[in-house]
């Protein structure tokens, strides 16, 4: 599993490269909570346009980190979000706390706000 | 009824063999043809079937994991069967948000999301002994 991290006024972005499943998710939150711990980000934004597969072990993942995030007032966004990926979000009610947008610019200004 | 098409996959309760079971039973059900939807759904309900195995029925232990899956018509039947520790309470199991090991930040959410992306779910399970999740979903083939 790679993945790629960016950062844009103190946001966190990051781009998974892969499938979301429990086997990943254990590599997947070390990489992201040690990035969370070395820059301490306000926000936090997923990248899902290399994720062809999530299952509920991913739901459980981001939200993990956004907990994190949040705990210090910060907010958590996902961009590129396949279809069926987007169905699983609905269904699980991640959309409450982790919203969904359009593109990388307006996520950038909505979750600044 | 007599299916089709049958096949029977068994395999050790590794993370590792998450992705291949769920690419396995996407490959055999494409033989209905079903649509990229259907199959990301059957593939999502598989992969939280045999999550349920190796973390709740194994507890991350050895065991196997067997999934028979059949064809009969244009519906398709899977069994995800493991020989674990069994739950104790499948309604409680079924709830949304519930989860019996809420410090590996699971969603809680696995048997919502079997039932949401199939027809029908039922689950069979003996303390000690195991548990069996079957699952149908009719593929709505357009040919």
């Amino acid at each position: 599993m790679s993945m790629d991290f960016d950062y844009i006024d103190r946001m966190l972005i990051v781009r998974i490269n892969g499938d979301i499943d429990h086997h990943s998710c254990e590599g997947i939150r070390a990489k992201i909570d040690k990035e969370i711990a070395k820059r301490s980000p306000r926000a936090i934004l997923f990248d899902m346009e290399q994720v062809g597969f999530m299952d509920s072990s991913g739901i459980g993942v981001l939200i993990g980190r956004y907990k994190l995030i949040s705990g210090g007032g910060g907010k958590a966004g996902m961009i590129n979000v396949k279809p069926q990926i987007k169905r699983l979000c609905e269904i699980c009610g991640l959309q409450k706390i982790i919203k969904i947008y359009p593109s990388k610019k307006q996520a950038i200004s909505s979750i600044k706000e | 009824m007599k299916a089709d098409n049958e096949m029977k996959l068994e395999f050790l309760s590794k993370s590792q063999n998450e992705s291949f079971a769920r690419s396995v039973v996407a490959a055999f059900v494409a033989q209905l043809d079903p649509t990229i939807e259907e199959l990301a759904e059957i593939k999502t309900a598989v992969s939280e079937a045999v999550t349920n195995a190796i973390i709740h029925g194994y507890s991350c232990e050895m065991g196997n994991v067997i999934i028979i899956s059949r064809l009969i018509g244009n519906t398709v039947e899977i069994e995800v069967k493991d020989f674990g520790v069994g739950i104790a309470d499948i309604e409680l199991a079924r709830q949304p948000l519930y989860t019996s090991k809420p410090e590996l930040e699971r969603s809680g959410m696995g048997f919502t999301v079997m039932e949401t992306f199939m027809d029908k779910v039922d689950i069979e399970s003996y303390i000690g002994e195991g548990t069996t999740i079957r699952m149908t979903k009719k593929i709505t083939t357009v040919k």
